[in-house]
């Protein structure tokens, strides 16, 4: 079957199930009796699976399988979640993923069996059901031949073995005044959805009593790997009749009997384990043909040469998955309403433009314009809306990420998230991840003291981080925040003297804020020393890169002993934004709006030089010019005047004013970029086409600032 | 076509290349035709400040925003005088975004075949603009300077010469 159609919803509802799977694991570890968890878990699981086995992707399946079957047993009762057990698990998880990602590159899953987990898992799930691993061939082998020791008229139930463990269950019901039942239920031959009729059985069963055990198991039954009957162990408070009553209801069903159950222990009737094994066997031997099934040593020599295949195939083939947003419905409504309404705004103008010349009014003309004006206004708004994605995309793996860091590092911590509604475009949210991870990490590793410590110091000892994203007018801000030991000002004060960052007469003057942000700096990245002092540095310099590349900007704030946090602050939409125009001699610039602050008239007279440099002192404050023409190289027109026209900008809080000539106004522009050909320096943030097709520059103002 | 052997860039053996023959002062350049976009007369070009010096700026063509390079400062000749005949050649390498390349003026189109083309005098280190150069085409009475396209547009003005 071709399936190569259904990938995109594959990999979409997968990576949902993968994400779902990862964030109940966190909660199943903290709540490990949390039943709603648990089916939630095993519901993922259990589609994921499917999915996968429709797909034709068999190894994950398998894997899957495995942990489905890990699930069973926690759901049932028989075995406790432990921390080792969300190990196991989490590996899984990371194992899907990385069939995902091959799936994303290739459109096949690789060749990866990881048998390792498998084998854990089952051996988990083998613990949990009393089994050894020793039994497995003995089973297999008894397998076959379960139905020739059907007892007395079709009650097939009789022969169900109970393990030690299960026999604990009894007594509980038993002193419960439970009545336990067999129940064998045969089908009736023309039956075709067999899975389907069992399923009504269970839930008709369920609805009175309890299933406490099925032949052949829950699993199989529903993949209706089973014959025309099957049997099963309940509890319930009703009595034979009503159970009977309640199975024989269930259209389809042939006959239902029901009866007492004895409880035959494994050690007695060891041949007649009718667990069959062939769902087990059935995908390994599946497996057999293809070279990747070798046994688990041959396997662990292989790998180095698997994990560089998919590494190799990377660089050559395309992902066999295209990039897409998934967008609301509702959105898309709204985008076709005022596209409609976009056409009527042409009717309307070419109906002016064809009426006669005599009737032909401004007025009418004008109007038109309005009415586009404000349908493109709100096209543009929609659009804008369909390429926002929130946030939650990105930082629902850092709990997980913070769980594997605080094992690994042997620190208590936990990380409080808000926000993660907050919508930003899908650009920026593709490149967002990797800074975040970057600062989360920082936080974790450097940032936290050690438990003993916290303790010492008389904090809590699980170390706190903080993740919160916010909006804040035109921007977003995300926020990551530790209560850790903070950064120590002087130790990074002194390692950038003796780096020759800075001077010690320069390092006199600087603020602690100054200081801390020597840390983005490139030179302090590589230098080993300070991030073992400060504990910061690491690629730091790479996180401002990346955010400003984003056209968003950084800052740091930290306390000694309180902990530090790190803003990063990113304008909501890329493409698009409100501008304002300027003249400088006979050409044309764009400043972004949101940097800009105020527009100041100022007398030339009021120029002080501070410095040699140009500044002005404005309500308060003292601001620094910059004259544009000169630092973009613009002949100046000559003829000086009495008062200038500054622009005052702002990046984070520091102030400049930008002299220009003429103020256009204000406008929205769509950013373009100017290519990669122009070594321009890093002032020019882009291009953008005017009205009547003139290119007017953007102004970075970060650079100029 | 015992010569092919010799020249460099031939790919179709027998049908030759085509290119397109500009005018920069006096001499005559070919360009290879497959990598030519469009030619566009000369537009208002919009200055970028701080850029190589042989960069004139960007321009406008239909939407789309496009550096424009001026051959004669890349090569170390006289500045552009914009005439009549002043073309912008906009040439798209694959997998870059297009470019524009200012010459005096566009002639026409020519097909060389191997045997017309010889391999560009490396052995001349003086000449600063061999790097440029994939080889010398001839065509009727004139010479034309084949260029190697990808050199000029990526290539540094200052690099050495091999």
């Amino acid at each position: 079957m071709d399936v190569s159609q259904y990938l995109e919803i594959f990999i979409d509802e997968t990576k949902e199930h993968l994400q779902t799977l990862s964030d109940q694991l966190m909660i199943l570890e903290q709540e490990p009796e949390n039943m709603d968890t648990i089916n939630e878990i095993f519901r993922a699981a259990h589609s994921l699976k499917g999915m996968a086995g429709t797909m034709g992707y068999k190894r994950m399946q398998r894997l899957t399988h495995d942990m489905e079957n890990v699930f069973q047993e926690v759901r049932s009762g028989n075995m406790t979640v432990k921390s080792e057990l969300v190990d196991v698990l989490f590996r899984g998880l990371d194992a899907l993923e990385s069939y995902l990602a091959n799936i994303l590159e290739t459109a096949d899953e690789g060749t990866e069996d990881n048998d390792e987990i498998i084998n854990t898992l089952n051996s988990i799930a083998d613990a949990a059901t009393g089994k050894t691993s020793g039994e497995k061939p003995a089973e297999v082998a008894a397998a076959p031949a379960p139905e020739g020791n059907v007892p007395d008229g079709g009650a097939k139930y009789g022969s169900i073995h109970i393990t030690d463990f299960e026999k604990n269950t009894f007594e509980k019901a038993k002193a419960q005044n439970q009545n336990i039942f067999g129940v064998t239920v045969y089908l009736q031959e023309s039956c075709i959805l067999k899975a389907a009729r069992a399923f009504l059985v269970f839930k008709a069963l369920e609805e009175l009593g309890e299933v406490i055990k099925a032949v052949p198991d829950v699993q199989d039954i529903e993949d209706e790997k089973f014959d025309m009957d099957f049997s099963l162990v309940y509890f319930t408070k009703e009595s034979l009749d009503k159970v009977k009553a309640a199975v024989e209801n269930v259209s389809e069903v042939k006959e239902a009997i029901v009866g007492p159950f004895e409880i035959v222990l494994d050690a007695t009737e060891p041949e007649v384990k009718p667990e069959p094994e062939p769902v087990k066997e059935e995908p390994k031997e599946a497996e057999k043909p293809k070279p990747a099934a070798q046994p688990a040593a041959a396997k662990a020599a292989a790998k180095p040469a698997e994990a560089a295949q998919p590494a190799a195939k990377k660089s050559t083939a395309k992902p066999a998955v295209g990039r897409t947003v998934r967008v609301d419905i509702e959105k898309l409504d709204v985008l076709m309403n005022l596209v409609s309404e976009l056409i009527i705004a042409k009717n309307g103008l070419v109906s002016i433009n064809s009426t006669e010349e005599d009737t032909k009014s401004d007025a009418a003309f004008n109007e038109q314009i309005e009415y586009l004006e404000s349908v493109t206004t709100s096209l543009h708004e929609s659009v804008m809306k369909v390429r926002m994605v929130p946030i939650e995309n990105v930082v629902n793996r850092f709990p997980r990420m913070i769980r594997d860091l605080s094992k690994k590092l042997n620190k208590k911590m936990e990380l409080h998230m808000t926000g993660e509604e907050t919508e930003l475009d899908r650009t920026v949210i593709d490149e967002i991840g990797d800074p975040l991870q970057h600062l989360l990490r920082n936080s974790a590793d450097h940032g936290l003291e050690d438990n003993d410590e916290r303790i010492a110091l008389g904090k809590e000892e699980v170390g706190n981080i903080y993740l919160d994203a916010y909006q804040d007018g035109n921007n977003v801000n995300i926020e990551v925040r530790d209560d850790g030991a903070g950064i120590n000002v002087d130790k990074v004060r002194n390692k950038a003297i003796e780096k020759g960052t800075i001077t010690a007469e320069q390092a006199e003057n600087m603020t602690d804020k100054e200081i801390i942000d020597l840390l983005f700096r490139p030179s302090f990245s590589t230098a080993e020393k300070i991030t073992d002092v400060s504990g910061r540095g690491v690629g730091l310099d790479v996180v401002k890169t990346k955010i400003e590349g984003l056209g968003g900007n950084i800052e740091c704030k930290s306390v000694m002993g309180e902990g530090s946090s790190f803003i990063i602050r990113l304008p909501l939409t890329l493409a698009i934004i409100q501008a304002l125009m300027v003249e400088l001699g006979t050409e044309k610039y764009a400043i972004p709006l949101g940097s800009i602050e105020t527009i100041e008239d100022v007398l030339v007279t009021d120029i002080k030089y501070v410095q040699t440099k140009e500044v002005i002192n404005l309500r308060g404050t003292v601001i620094p010019l910059i004259r544009l023409d000169q630092i973009l190289d613009i002949e100046a027109s000559g003829n000086e005047t009495e008062s200038l026209t500054v622009v005052i900008v702002k990046k984070s809080n520091k102030l400049a004013g930008l002299v220009v000539d003429n103020l256009i106004g204000q406008q929205e522009i769509v950013i373009k970029s100017i290519g990669s050909y122009i070594n321009c320096s890093k002032m020019i943030g882009g291009a953008t086409i005017l009205g009547d097709g003139e290119i007017a520059l953007i102004l970075e103002v970060n650079a100029l600032v | 076509m015992e010569e092919i052997s010799d020249v460099q860039n031939i790919e179709i053996a027998g049908e030759g290349k085509q290119y397109i023959v500009v005018r920069l002062g006096t001499e005559q350049y070919g360009i290879d035709i497959k990598y030519v976009d469009n030619i566009v007369r000369n537009q208002r070009i919009t200055r970028v400040p701080k850029a190589q010096h042989y960069f004139k700026g960007v321009i406008n063509l239909r939407g789309e925003i496009i550096p424009v390079m001026s051959l004669r400062l890349k090569f170390g000749l006289e500045p552009d005088e914009y005439t009549n005949a002043t073309r912008i050649i906009i040439i798209k390498l694959e997998q870059q975004s297009p470019i524009g390349i200012i010459v005096d003026e566009v002639k026409e189109v020519v097909t060389l075949t191997g045997g017309s083309i010889d391999k560009a005098n490396t052995s001349d280190p003086s000449d600063p603009l061999i790097q440029y150069l994939s080889g010398v085409g001839k065509h009727g009475n004139g010479l034309i300077s084949l260029l190697n396209i990808s050199a000029v547009i990526v290539g540094r003005e200052s690099k050495d010469v091999v």
